[in-house]
């Protein structure tokens, strides 16, 4: 029996903010344990949560971003759990109505529809050790959107693409930097299958904080292998909650269906509903950032790229956002998206470094040298690579290695007229109508000259001496 | 004998504060190891800091003036052990901002008072470390949960203090005590920095013995908080400047609370109430609140909902009370929360859970809010054609000691008046009216329209002009 693996996301984003959801407390990373506290984020008996408006903003940001109807009225709610690093023994977070619902994200082949955007606060972090655990609540109260799918998504890859395109999103909105090492982007993944065709659902099995892209396929993987191994057995499919282990690549039981807890949800009455005015939601709209579907129609219709080379340099907002500073000084689009995405993305990739090494305006200036004949293709092929490492300026280059392309056409004719003489039979071939040969005969030329000769005028030359 | 005398009077005199201070101070010495209203006891420090003030310029609305407080409202460097055990120890590290209103204002606080264990209770017997007694008579309770500041204003030991009223623990203890209590409209006062019970009915609110001295301490606690969501941007009057004897008022009387049992004395009183206003051209009229009777029922649903949620915090993990063994973080919890609460405080957070439950939510606390919801609006709609509307503020007096312990139920009736106003969220005052033959307090309430506690003290001032309880001083 053949199956579909049915998939929905629940991801939590932490918002970019400078201070915490409730409080006036900073957010920072590295921060020693337990200094940017208060009485509100350490839930001292009395203190009062006062929400943090720019996150309600960027929570509106995100849901725009994301097509979504966004709620005037919303309702802060409590969920309620023991944990160490939960002080107030429940979570501010949204239930029965959230900030936004009904949007949707367009992936290449597929639309995922947004079931809803909530805002709510991060718990602290507990640290454990042989003995002991310890409590740190620098990242308590810091300010997240749970964002949660429908299970459109069908596989890893999908889900994969649907991670990144979202992670672009939020990039572009400007409201978190989604950086996944550092826990700003966590995802809970609910996988069931059921018999391709079928439209009822299986059971679903949630697993919980899969913290990197490559995790979120492996776990969705594992799952689905599980869980046809399970139904092939005829057996069924056991609805729990479950973890990864990133080491084995494995899922595991963490709560059974008998053990799902009864987090209370109700609205937190020390906070006002959330109303949203429209002239609010109207300044925002009117100054949202470019987002990434946008920039890729505009990468097509104004410079003419691919809807490949646009999503890609989209996707890597650093990589578009270099390509647009290069139109500056060239025209050439489309060779500056090629050698930005082959020869710079690839030399990237393999040395795995993060920061594009070389700026816009040279890369821009290699482009406009091949336009101008000044070196040939190839040989800006070796000089890309120089600049790569040296981060020089490309004419410093071409200037230093003597590489600026020959164009004299009485010093080409005198290499072409010595090959000519080199190789007789060959150029008797080449009369006769046996055209495959000149591409040997501008090959020795170029071997003579080091890559240095115009290869147009090379060609013509030939001809010329025949 | 200044203990006897208004703060309102002792600042116009500009009576030296370390004076005032020393003569409360020796009656809180003669009194106090009687009733025992205090769980912080502050006096001597609070002596200095009067001596020091002695030399400066008046300056503040409470200049000099000793104060209590409630021992829920956070003032840093002392405990705030809401008398439980499981705060015993803890001390707080910031100001409530009434507290940090009242330093403005040079208030001198002398102590932090009894209370029911986080508030929930109406006799202070709940207080996890000791009884506060009556200031009347020693055997019978203070009413509660803010028993001891109303036993400790009662009793002249201090002029003022500040309580906290979620469903009568202000208006019912000043009742049992004698003296004058304010639940303010709700969003009138900050919460920030009152310990929560139940968030959304939870005001702070002033004892006091004169209309003037109540008045003024609400206008030195009110105003919007940036810092407390819920509190609400209106303007604060000047209530003491403003303070004006006023009867002529519309008054209703809602037919539901007569028909509850009252007590034959406290019924007596409060005719005689209606009567001085009936003869002070106010115009008295039976009105009808046809869904108050689920007041009580709405009350210990959402209360203990909120209440199972807002003490969740108190797990042993950051501060107050742990436990001695545990194995595991669960133990730690179940034992700490176990052995640190005390069995009214255990029920209420039970009966929250419970309420709260998927699958029981919609058929209590969604059900309790939509009548909460229809009782505000019956409260409002009978104030478009009353100003005021008024009933004895507990159905019985002074009640002794176990009295009703064992009976959790009866022990809540006791605020079958109070609780429908903090539902209603309106303002609503308690006024002595009388004694019984025993030598008991008695009070009547008057509730008003929201934001409208100027009315309540007007008429407060006026009852207290025809007849002036604070003459009456407890001798025990």
């Amino acid at each position: 029996m053949e199956f579909e693996a049915v998939i929905g996301l629940e991801v939590h984003v932490h918002m970019d903010t400078k201070t915490k959801m409730f409080c006036s407390c900073k957010i920072e990373y590295d921060a020693p344990p337990n200094t940017n506290v208060c009485p509100v984020c350490m839930a001292l008996p009395g203190s009062l949560p006062v929400i943090n408006k720019r996150a309600v903003e960027y929570g509106i940001r995100t849901s725009l971003a994301l097509n979504c109807n966004i709620n005037l009225t919303s309702i802060m709610a409590r969920k309620h759990y023991f944990y160490p690093d939960l002080p107030k023994g429940y979570q501010i977070s949204q239930y029965e109505k959230p900030l936004a619902e009904h949007g949707f994200v367009l992936l290449e082949n597929k639309k995922v529809r947004i079931r809803r955007l909530h805002l709510e606060e991060d718990a602290g972090k507990n640290n454990h050790y042989e003995n002991s655990s310890l409590v740190d609540l620098n990242r308590a109260g810091t300010p997240l959107m749970e964002i949660v799918t429908e299970p459109d998504i069908n596989s890893s890859e999908e889900a994969k693409e649907f991670l990144e395109k979202l992670r672009a999103i939020v990039r572009y909105a400007g409201v978190s930097k989604a950086d996944m090492e550092k826990g700003q982007l966590r995802c809970d993944v609910n996988v069931s299958l059921r018999p391709k065709g079928s439209k009822e659902l299986g059971t679903r099995v949630e697993v919980k904080n899969v913290n990197s892209f490559k995790f979120v396929q492996k776990a969705i993987e594992y799952e689905i292998e599980r869980q046809k191994a399970i139904l092939l057995e005829g057996k069924s499919v056991e609805q729990e909650t479950r973890g990864f282990d990133p080491q084995s690549g494995k899922t595991f039981v963490m709560r059974t269906k008998e053990e799902a807890e009864d987090y209370r949800y109700f609205k937190d009455p020390d906070l006002l509903p959330l109303i949203l005015s429209e002239e609010l939601l109207k300044n925002i709209k009117d100054n949202m950032p470019e987002l990434p579907d946008e920039r890729i129609e505009r990468f097509m219709r104004d410079y003419g790229l691919s809807r490949y080379e646009a999503s890609v340099l989209t996707n890597f907002k650093e990589l578009g956002d270099f390509f647009q500073e290069a139109t500056e000084y060239t025209k050439e689009y489309k060779a500056l998206s090629n050698w930005l995405l082959n020869d710079v993305l690839g030399f990237m990739n393999e040395n795995q470094i993060e920061e594009i090494p070389i700026t816009p305006e040279h890369l821009a200036k290699l482009v406009e040298l091949i336009k101008k004949d000044v070196i040939s293709t190839k040989i800006a092929k070796e000089v890309i690579k120089d600049m790569l490492i040296s981060k020089k300026d490309p004419d410093i280059i071409i200037e230093e290695k003597g590489l600026k392309q020959i164009s004299n056409e009485d010093e080409i004719k005198a290499v072409v007229i010595s090959v000519l003489e080199k190789f007789p039979q060959e150029r008797e071939r080449l009369k006769n109508g046996e055209e495959k040969l000149i591409g040997f005969l501008v090959g020795e030329v170029m071997k003579l000259t080091k890559g240095k000769a115009n290869p147009k005028l090379v060609n013509k030359l030939i001809r010329e001496c025949l | 004998m200044l203990y006897k005398e208004s703060a309102s009077k002792l600042l116009e005199e500009k009576v030296k504060p370390s004076e005032i201070l020393e003569a409360f101070l020796r009656r809180k010495e003669e009194l106090e190891p009687k009733i025992r209203a205090y769980v912080t006891d502050i006096y001597e420090k609070a002596y200095d800091s009067a001596k020091a003030l002695d030399s400066q310029t008046p300056k503040g609305k409470l200049f000099g003036i000793p104060i209590a407080i409630k021992d829920n409202i956070n003032i840093e460097g002392y405990t705030t052990t809401c008398s439980s055990k499981m705060l015993q120890n803890y001390v707080s590290v910031y100001d409530a901002t009434v507290i940090r209103k009242l330093k403005q204002e040079g208030a001198i606080i002398v102590g932090k008072t009894n209370m029911d264990e986080f508030a929930m209770g109406s006799s202070t017997e709940y207080s996890a470390f000791f009884q506060t007694k009556n200031p009347w008579n020693l055997d019978f309770v203070p009413g509660g949960s803010s028993g001891g500041s109303a036993a400790s204003v009662g009793a002249n030991m201090v002029p003022l203090a500040l309580g906290s009223d979620t469903g009568g623990s202000i208006r019912q203890p000043a009742s049992f005590c004698g003296v004058i209590g304010l639940k303010p409209t709700y969003g009138r006062v900050s919460r920030y920095g009152l310990v929560a019970f139940a968030s959304s009915l939870d005001q702070i609110g002033p004892f006091g013995r004169y209309t003037k001295d109540v008045a003024l301490l609400l206008e030195v606690i009110s105003g919007h908080d940036p810092k407390d969501s819920t509190s609400a941007n209106v303007e604060v009057p000047a209530f003491s400047k403003n303070l004006k004897p006023r009867t002529e008022l519309k008054v209703g009387i809602p037919k539901e609370f007569m028909s509850y049992k009252i007590d034959k004395e406290v019924e007596e009183s409060f005719k005689n109430f209606v009567k001085f206003l009936e003869d002070n051209k106010a115009t008295v009229k039976e009105i009808s609140l046809p869904h108050i009777e689920y007041a009580i029922p709405v009350y210990y649903i959402i209360a203990p909902a909120e209440a199972s949620s807002n003490l969740a915090r108190f797990d042993g993990v950051r501060y107050g009370y742990r436990t001695k063994d545990f194995k595991d973080i669960f133990e730690l919890y179940a034992k700490t929360r176990d052995e640190g609460f005390g069995p009214e405080v255990k029920r209420r957070i039970m009966l929250g859970t419970y309420v709260l439950s998927s699958g029981y939510y919609e058929a209590y606390y969604g059900k309790a809010l939509a009548v909460k919801n229809l009782i505000k609006k019956e409260f409002l709609d009978a104030l478009k054609d009353v100003d005021v509307i008024i009933s004895p503020t507990s159905p019985t007096p002074p009640f002794r000691f176990g009295e009703k312990l064992n009976d959790p139920i009866s022990m809540y009736l006791s605020d079958i008046f109070t609780v429908s106003v903090n539902l209603a969220e309106l303002p609503a005052i308690s006024i002595p009216s009388g004694f019984t033959k025993n030598g008991l307090p008695i009070g009547v309430q008057i509730i008003g329209r929201a934001f409208d506690e100027q009315t309540l003290l007007d008429l407060s001032y006026a009852w207290e002009l025809n007849y002036p309880h604070y003459d009456y001083i407890s001798n025990v």
